[in-house]
C-alpha cells in the first residue's frame, strides 16, 4: 500500500480539548453494568483513556475504544467501520469496545448512512486514522527504547523491537503516544496482511439486541418527558379547523395545538421534505393516553392551494411547485399513459434510432410499471427532543443528521453548534430516515411546551405520512437485425414525480443506435429515497425486457448479456458509459457457475438478471415453482462484486436481506391512493413478505479481488425484481410487466 | 384507573393504571421495559410479543386487566444472563440487521420451542409467520431456531 497523507482527514485528528461545546462526556458505566455471560471474557475498564485521534482511544490496560461514526440502521456499519480502524491500528478485535459517535461534524467526516456509501467513502479515512494511531504508538516506543521507529513491528496490540528484545502493549505506550505530533504521512497495511478485514465478526450490538436493551430512539426516556403525537390531513389538504374539546379533557393530556414544521419561505434542502404544511399535535403523559386523545380529535380539512418552495438540490437552487388537488391512483395511471405518448426529455442519443428501427428485422416493445411503496420500517417515526433557551438536545433515528442540522438551527433560532444530535440505532431506514422532518417536529413541540418530549407516530401515521418510493413506468423498444444482433435500443421512462432512467447505464454503449428519454409529473404526494432509488424499478424493467429480447433473439439470457458487454468492452458506443464491462461479465459468469445455470433444477424454473448500481455489480438467479397460484422460491444464487469484503458473514446477511426484500416488493409491495388518502395504513392491508414466502435457500458469492470496497445495502435489491419476473415467465408461460406480481398471479386462470 | 396486580419477569407489583391500557404500553411507559417493541398496534407484526403463562401473545392489543395475576415474561426476563438457547442461537447466527423486531421474533421462537422442542420447517414457518422482519432476516431466524433446538 502506498503512503497516505493524513491531511485527507485532518480534522479527525484534532484533540478534544481544543473543541468547545457540543461534545458528550463518554460514559463507560454500561460496561460495569453488563451481566457476565458464562465463558465470556469481560473487558476490564481501564483506569485512564488516552485519545490518539477522534476515532481511537486506548486504555492504560490496552483496551481499545473505537468510535463508529455513521448512524446504524442495520447495515452493520457499527461493526464493519471499526473493523477497518482495528485492522490498521493492529489490535486484537477481542480487546475492542465500539461506541456510537454522536453527530459531530467538527470531529468526523460524512456521518451519513445511505446510498451504500458508508464503507466506500470511509475506507481511506478510517484506514488512515488507524494507521496514524499505530504509527504514533510506534513513535512513542521508538523514543522510549531509543531505537529507530522503522525497526519496530506491531502485532495484535503489541509493539516489538526484535533486535533489542523489547516488547510493550499499546496500553503502556498510549500515554506517550497521545502527546506526540500526528505524523504527516503513514503507510497503511498491504491488503494481503489483513487479519481482521475479511474475517467474519459478530454484530457488536448483538447481545444488546437479543436481550432487549434500550437501543432505539423510541426506547428513550428522561425525567419529565412528555409524549407527543400528530394528526395530519390527507395529501393535497390542510387544516381548516380543529375541535379538540373532547380530547383536551381526557386523562393525561397536557396540550393540543398545531405546528408549522417549516416556514413557507424557508429555503429547503432536498431532505427537508415535509408532507403537510401544518400538523395537529397532542401532548400528554403516556403513549396510550395520547393515542386515545388523538382519536378523539375532530379535524376539518380544506383543499391546499398550489404552493411554491425554493429548494437547494444537488443540482443547484430550484423552485418547486406543489400542485393542488386530491390525487388518486386511477388518475395517476391515466395521466401516466397520456404522458408516455407525449413529450419527453432526451437524456442520451447515439446514432439514429428512428431509422434503425425502420430497417430492423424484429422489433420488441414492452411497457413496465410499478406502484408507490411505503418504507414501513419496523420502528415507526419517533424522536426525542429537549429544546431550552440556549440549546437543543435531539436523539432519534436519522440517516442524515448533516442534512437537518441547519434546518433545526434555523427553525429553532439557535446557533448550529447548539443543536446537538445524538444518533440512535435505527429500527430500519431504507432511505426514509434520511429525511429529518421528525427531528424538526419533535424540537418544535419541545420548544412550544418547554419540556423534554418524545414524538411517536402510530403505524398509521408512519404509513400515511408520505416520502414514498415514487410510482414509475418505462417503455422499452429494441430492434434486432436478421442475425439477431441488437441494432437499436430505446427506453422512455416516466414517473410521479420523477423518472427512473439512468441514460448511461447498460445497455447504453452496447448498441449503435440508442435513445433514452425521461418525463415526470408533479404531485403533492411526497416521495423520497427508497433502497436503491430509481434502480429499484428500472433494473427490474430493463432486465425483464432483456430476458424477453434474448428469447426473441434465440439466445441464452446470460450469453446474450455477455455478448452485449463484450461489445461495450471491445468497441464501446459513446464515452460516458457508466459501468465496467469486465466486472459486469465477472458476476454473470460467477452466477452461471455457482447456479450450475446450464443444468436447470428438476423442481423449479429459473430466471436471471444482473445490475450495477451504487458501485457494486450483482447477478442473481432465482429458482421458483408454482404451487397453484402461489410462487414458491426454492433458491436464489447471487454473485456480487463489491471489491474487498470487510465482514463476510454480515455482508451475506445484508445480501440475503436485499434479496428477500426485493422478492417481497416485487410480489406484494404496493401503495395506492383515493382522493389524497392512502388505501393502506397498517400491516393488515399492506402486505409485507413473511417467513413463509422467504426463499428456502440463498447463496451469496463474492468475486474475489483487491479492489477498494463498495457498498452492499442496496445493490442486491434491484436485480431480483427481474430474476423473479423472468422465473415466473418460465414457470407460468406468462410475462409479468406490472408490479406487484402476486395480484396478477392470483387472477390467473391457473388457479387450482 | 384501577390497581392491577402484576407479575412481570418474576417481580410482583401493583400498578394504578387504566385497565384498558395495552400491556405493551404498561411495559414500555410504566415499567421501563422497552425491549418489547411497538410495531403496528393491531397484532399484525409481532414486534410486541411476550409470554403470558408461557404462551406467546401480542401485548399491543392485550388490556392490562387481562394479565392480572398471570405470569408475564418479556425479552428482559427470558433469561438471567441473556443465555436462553434462542438468544444464544441468535448470536451464533448473527441474525439481526436493524434488530428492532428481534425481541418479538425471539419470544415467539422461545414459545414455539417450549411447545415443540424439535420443530420441522413447516412448524417453524407456521409459528413465525406472524412476525414481520423488514430487514428480511427470515432465513437466519429459521436457522437459529433449528440451532436452538439442538442446544
Amino acid at each position: 500500500m502506498t503512503q497516505s497523507k493524513t491531511t485527507i482527514n485532518r480534522r479527525s485528528f484534532l484533540k478534544v480539548s481544543a473543541l468547545a461545546g457540543g461534545g458528550m462526556m463518554l460514559s463507560f458505566s454500561w460496561l460495569a453494568g453488563c451481566k457476565q455471560i458464562p465463558g465470556e471474557e469481560i473487558l476490564e475498564v481501564p483506569g485512564e483513556w488516552f485519545e490518539l485521534n477522534n476515532y481511537i482511544k486506548i486504555g492504560n490496560n490496552g483496551v481499545v475504544n473505537l468510535m463508529s461514526p455513521n448512524p446504524e440502521f442495520g447495515s452493520n456499519v457499527k461493526t464493519s467501520m471499526p473493523m477497518i480502524l482495528a485492522e490498521e491500528l493492529d489490535v486484537d478485535w477481542k480487546n475492542v469496545i465500539v461506541e456510537q459517535a454522536d453527530f459531530y461534524p467538527e470531529r468526523f467526516d460524512r456521518q451519513f448512512t445511505g446510498g451504500s456509501q458508508g464503507i466506500r467513502q470511509a475506507w481511506k479515512p478510517l484506514r488512515t486514522a488507524g494507521a496514524t494511531a499505530r504509527q504514533m504508538l510506534i513513535n512513542a516506543a521508538a523514543r522510549q527504547w531509543n531505537v529507530p521507529a522503522g525497526e519496530i513491528t506491531t502485532t495484535a496490540g503489541m509493539l516489538q523491537h526484535e533486535l533489542s528484545n523489547k516488547k510493550a502493549g499499546y496500553g503502556e505506550m498510549a500515554s506517550a503516544a497521545a502527546g506526540l505530533p500526528v505524523p504527516e504521512v503513514v503507510t497503511p497495511k498491504n491488503v494481503g496482511d489483513f487479519t481482521i478485514i475479511g474475517k467474519s465478526q459478530k454484530n457488536v450490538d448483538g447481545k444488546n439486541i437479543v436481550t432487549g436493551k434500550p437501543l432505539f430512539g423510541i426506547d428513550y426516556k428522561t425525567d419529565g418527558m412528555l409524549i407527543a403525537m400528530i394528526v395530519h390531513p390527507p395529501f393535497g389538504m390542510k387544516i381548516k379547523s380543529v375541535d379538540d374539546s373532547a380530547a383536551r379533557s381526557m386523562p393525561g393530556i397536557k396540550d393540543i395545538f398545531t405546528i408549522v414544521p417549516l416556514a413557507d419561505d424557508y429555503e429547503r434542502n432536498g431532505f427537508d421534505t415535509t408532507s403537510f404544511l401544518e400538523l395537529i399535535v397532542v401532548v400528554g403523559n403516556t403513549t396510550w393516553e395520547v393515542m386515545n386523545a388523538k382519536k378523539a380529535i375532530k379535524a376539518e380539512w380544506e383543499l391546499m392551494p398550489e404552493y411554491t418552495m425554493v429548494m437547494q438540490t444537488f443540482q443547484g437552487k430550484r423552485t418547486v411547485i406543489t400542485p393542488k388537488g386530491l390525487e388518486s391512483t386511477d388518475g395517476h395511471k391515466e395521466r401516466m399513459i397520456e404522458m408516455s405518448g407525449g413529450k419527453a426529455d432526451v437524456l442520451r442519443k447515439d446514432g439514429n434510432p428512428a431509422s434503425a428501427f425502420k430497417t430492423a428485422s424484429k422489433v420488441l416493445e414492452r411497457t413496465y410499471t410499478a406502484p408507490y411503496l411505503a418504507h414501513n420500517t419496523m420502528e415507526p417515526v419517533n424522536c426525542f427532543a429537549h429544546v431550552t433557551s440556549d440549546k437543543a438536545e435531539i436523539y432519534g433515528p436519522i440517516q442524515a443528521p448533516d442534512f437537518i442540522r441547519n434546518t433545526l438551527s434555523a427553525r429553532l433560532a439557535l446557533p448550529k453548534e447548539k443543536v446537538h444530535i445524538r444518533l440512535a440505532r435505527m429500527g430500519g431506514g431504507f432511505g426514509v430516515r434520511a429525511y429529518g422532518h421528525h427531528l424538526v417536529e419533535a424540537a418544535v413541540i419541545s420548544q412550544k411546551v418547554n419540556a423534554p418530549v418524545k414524538l411517536v407516530y402510530t403505524r398509521e401515521d408512519d404509513m400515511t405520512y408520505g416520502i414514498y418510493r415514487p410510482t414509475y413506468t418505462a417503455t422499452y423498444k429494441a430492434g434486432l437485425d436478421a442475425n439477431n444482433n441488437l441494432v437499436a435500443f430505446q427506453v422512455r421512462g416516466g414517473g410521479i414525480p420523477e423518472h427512473a432512467v439512468h441514460a448511461n447505464r447498460f445497455p447504453a454503449g452496447t448498441v449503435d443506435n440508442y435513445l433514452a428519454e425521461g418525463w415526470a409529473l408533479a404531485s403533492n404526494i411526497t416521495i423520497g429515497a427508497f433502497r436503491a432509488p430509481r434502480s429499484n424499478f428500472i433494473a427490474g424493467a430493463e432486465q425483464s425486457f432483456l430476458d424477453e429480447l434474448a428469447e426473441l433473439a434465440g439466445k441464452d439470457p446470460i450469453d446474450f448479456r455477455i455478448e452485449l458487454l463484450e461489445r461495450a468492452k471491445n468497441s464501446p458506443v459513446g464515452k460516458d458509459n457508466d459501468y465496467d464491462p469486465d466486472r459486469y461479465i465477472g458476476v454473470l459468469k460467477l452466477v452461471r457457475e455457482k447456479s450450475n445455470w446450464d443444468q436447470s433444477p428438476s423442481n423449479a424454473k429459473r430466471g436471471v438478471a444482473a445490475y450495477f448500481c451504487h458501485n457494486t455489480y450483482v447477478a442473481e438467479v432465482v429458482d421458483l415453482r408454482m404451487d397453484g397460484n402461489k410462487p414458491i422460491v426454492e433458491k436464489v444464487y447471487a454473485a456480487v462484486d463489491c471489491g474487498i469484503v470487510i465482514n463476510p458473514d454480515a455482508a451475506i446477511n445484508m445480501g440475503e436481506g436485499g434479496i428477500v426484500d426485493g422478492i417481497g416488493n416485487a410480489l406484494f409491495g404496493e401503495l395506492t391512493f383515493k382522493n389524497g388518502v392512502p388505501d393502506k395504513n397498517n400491516f393488515h392491508q399492506y402486505r409485507m413478505i413473511r417467513q413463509k414466502e422467504t426463499p428456502k435457500e440463498i447463496e451469496v458469492h463474492f468475486v474475489k479481488n483487491d479492489q477498494d470496497p463498495t457498498g452492499l445495502g442496496e445493490p442486491l435489491f434491484p436485480p431480483v425484481f427481474a430474476s423473479i419476473a423472468n422465473a415466473l415467465y418460465k414457470a407460468t408461460g406468462k410475462r409479468y410487466y406490472d408490479q406487484p406480481f402476486a395480484k396478477h398471479l392470483e387472477l390467473s386462470p391457473a388457479k387450482m | 384507573m384501577a390497581a392491577i396486580n402484576l407479575n412481570v419477569n418474576g417481580k410482583k407489583q401493583t400498578l394504578d393504571v387504566d385497565p384498558k391500557t395495552p400491556v405493551l404500553w404498561v411495559l414500555r411507559d410504566h415499567l421501563d421495559l422497552v425491549g418489547t417493541k411497538f410495531g403496528c398496534g393491531m397484532a399484525q407484526c409481532g414486534a410486541c410479543t411476550i409470554h403470558v403463562d408461557g404462551n406467546a401473545v401480542r401485548s399491543c392489543i392485550l388490556p392490562v386487566s387481562q394479565i392480572e395475576n398471570k405470569e408475564v415474561v418479556t425479552i428482559e426476563g427470558l433469561s438471567e444472563a441473556g443465555d436462553h438457547p434462542v438468544q444464544k442461537a441468535w448470536l451464533e447466527h448473527d441474525v439481526a440487521q436493524c434488530g428492532y423486531c428481534q425481541a418479538g421474533q425471539i419470544m415467539t421462537a422461545a414459545a414455539l420451542l417450549k411447545a415443540t422442542p424439535h420443530p420441522g420447517d413447516e412448524e417453524i414457518m407456521d409459528a413465525m409467520n406472524g412476525n414481520i422482519c423488514r430487514c428480511a432476516t427470515y432465513l437466519r431466524i429459521k436457522a437459529a431456531i433449528k440451532t436452538a433446538a439442538k442446544y
